[in-house]
């Protein structure tokens, strides 16, 4: 028999629990993802993207590739820009009046900021999960079905309960209100209200997710299942998840991005990020002198 | 159980000086006096509501039979009745719900989900603020020149309705767009974020969630239509009316009629005023029992909204 290696989920206790000031010791027991698939194609890439809030520069000229079936976290201390070019990826910064966004970012080559797009479409193939869990306060099921419903997804009654119950899988919570679909989604505990928020994130089939510190307001416990899911999920997804935690970009991500007062400062593959990082910014940042 | 303040608490250095107790007592008489004021405020309100309908009860309280709600108004005190004015009134009141209602809420819609905010938003948002505080005379003035001079709809049910529809109108907008405003945009952010359109995440969403603060501004605009007088006898509403609109339902198709919009009417405070105007006694007995209907009225329709309200907090979960 020949002996496999299976690889072993990122999100290991090992380093969930480590103490804040062992974190110079830190970067050199990163957690190595060994089952990294070679030559992941370009998902999303951003060229000379700006964001203006007002008067006020939040995002300075940057320039990224985000790739395809992987986790990229983006990291830096707040205020940084990092949600705010989050938000650029499903054009959700459209919302806010006083916010204008420069530059060309491309979704496999098209720019999502030409006249021609409709937020509409793109957020349906760009899907989000917030920082708070936001349920609708409505059903577990309404939660999952409602985006399926919206872009007709499904054709039939069955065909939508399939839709559900196949997104509450993936985001593994099924097992925990399989019966229970018809209660209140805000009745849920709130790492399961995160996961229900996924698997609506899912039910769309989306081709991105967009995570916006998905776990600032859960528990350890709950943490490690979500962070469990991004590994799973990032098998057919592109994943971007902004944290404040250098631990979870570690554990879950392949390639990790530092930004810093607006700019993109430094981008790389997670292990060099935090092994090895080319600014000094970086370095300081990643070793608690700062943020 | 008394809570007794500074013992077995080991004491600082800050709250063991003298200047500390004097002032602490000092705060804490101030507290008391607050809360002395207050409830003197608080029984002045429900003293002087308790006078008003125990003294409404006590005259008119005798006169409620069902004959008071079958009868028509007549010359005979003791046979006078309020069918017309409370049919009158229930009728003049869907017409202005049909009104107000849909109109209002739009327009909060459009004005809090839809329009940018610019001078001319702030501009529409004063001005609707201060027509709420608009008195009532200048609406039946204005239904005078525009409805019954302009569209001709004469002395009518439809003048009554669209008169107190247009008067309640601010309320239900001020109200909605409170309501709306208090959703929290990470309802909103959730629905934009599966790709809904700004129109599903409102009716899908946002207005499911405002919905009891909507009704609770429907409610206090009905509230008030239902016991305004002064538009309505500047449109000429009538006093003594002895016969019925025709019935919405026919036994001829198509069943349905509209010819009880164009009827004159009179409503129930324009009854009780009547009938307060005449001399002798059983008048006002006949006055006080109409008031007395137009309270239950009123506070009926206020149950009735507040358990809706129940019920759709409960269903609505946060």
């Amino acid at each position: 028999m020949v002996a496999h290696v299976i690889p072993q989920p990122l999100s290991t206790l090992e380093t969930r629990d480590r103490p804040v000031n062992q974190i110079s010791e830190f970067k050199f027991s990163v957690p190595v993802s060994t089952h990294e698939p070679a030559g992941r194609s370009v998902k999303v890439s951003a060229k000379g993207v700006t964001v203006h809030y007002g008067d006020k520069q939040a995002i300075f000229p940057l320039n990224v590739e985000i790739a395809d079936k992987s986790v990229t976290a983006f990291i830096g201390p707040s205020g940084c820009g990092k949600s705010t070019f989050l938000r650029c990826v499903n054009r959700m910064n459209d919302m806010i009046p006083s916010c204008r966004v420069g530059g060309q970012l491309f979704m496999d080559g098209a720019n999502i900021y030409d006249k021609s797009v409709d937020p509409v479409r793109l957020r349906a193939r760009v899907g989000m999960v917030f920082q708070k869990p936001n349920p609708f306060p409505k059903t577990i099921y309404e939660n999952v079905a409602y985006g399926p419903r919206i872009h007709g997804l499904s054709r039939s009654r069955g065909e939508l309960d399939e839709i559900v119950k196949t997104s509450l899988e993936k985001a593994g919570l099924f097992g925990e209100v399989k019966d229970r679909l018809h209660d209140s989604g805000t009745g849920l505990s709130g790492g399961q209200q995160q996961r229900l928020c996924i698997a609506r994130a899912i039910a769309v089939n989306p081709e991105v997710i967009l995570m916006d510190e998905p776990c600032s307001a859960l528990d350890p416990i709950a943490t490690a299942k979500i962070e469990e899911l991004i590994d799973e999920l990032r098998e057919n997804y592109c994943i971007i998840i902004v944290t404040h935690s250098m631990q979870q970009a570690a554990r879950v991500s392949q390639r990790t991005a530092f930004f810093h007062l607006g700019n993109l400062v430094e981008e790389g593959e997670t292990t060099q990020i935090f092994t090895n990082p080319r600014d000094e910014r970086t370095q300081n940042y990643i070793t608690g002198r700062f943020g | 159980m008394a809570i007794t303040y500074g013992t077995g608490v080991p004491e600082s250095k800050a709250t063991s000086s003298e200047e500390f107790d004097r002032r602490l007592r000092r705060r804490r008489r101030s507290e008391f006096i607050f809360a002395c004021l207050g409830l003197l405020a608080t029984s002045v309100g429900l003293f002087a509501l308790a006078i008003l309908v125990i003294d409404l009860a006590m005259t008119g309280l005798q006169r409620l039979d069902v004959s008071f709600f079958t009868n028509y108004p007549s010359r005979r005190a003791g046979q006078a009745g309020i069918l017309s004015a409370w049919v009158g009134s229930l009728l003049v009141t869907i017409v202005t719900g049909l009104v107000g209602v849909p109109l209002g809420v739009s327009a909060a819609i459009y004005l809090e989900e839809y329009a940018p905010t610019n001078w001319m938003t702030n501009i529409i948002e004063i001005n609707v603020s201060n027509l709420a505080g608009v008195p009532s005379i200048v609406y039946g003035l204005l239904a005078l020149g525009l409805f019954i001079y302009g569209f001709g709809t004469g002395r009518s049910i439809l003048t009554a309705g669209l008169t107190l529809g247009l008067l309640i109108l601010p309320i239900i907008i001020v109200a909605t767009r409170e309501a709306l405003r208090a959703v929290p945009s990470s309802l909103r952010e959730a629905a934009y974020g599966v790709g809904a359109t700004q129109w599903q995440v409102t009716k899908d969403h946002v207005l499911p969630a405002a919905m009891p603060g909507v009704l609770t501004g429907v409610i206090i605009g009905i509230s008030r239509a239902l016991g305004e007088t002064a538009p309505l006898v500047t449109i000429g509403a009538l006093s003594f009316i002895a016969f019925l609109p025709p019935s919405p339902i026919t036994l001829e198709f198509p069943f349905i009629s509209f010819a009880w919009l164009f009827e004159g009417f009179t409503v129930l405070p324009i009854q009780a005023f009547n009938w307060v105007s005449r001399p002798g006694h059983d008048f006002q007995t006949n006055a006080a029992a109409a008031g007395l209907v137009l309270l239950a009225i009123t506070l009926l329709l206020n149950g009735v909204a507040i358990y809706f309200r129940y019920r759709l907090r409960k269903r609505l979960q946060w």
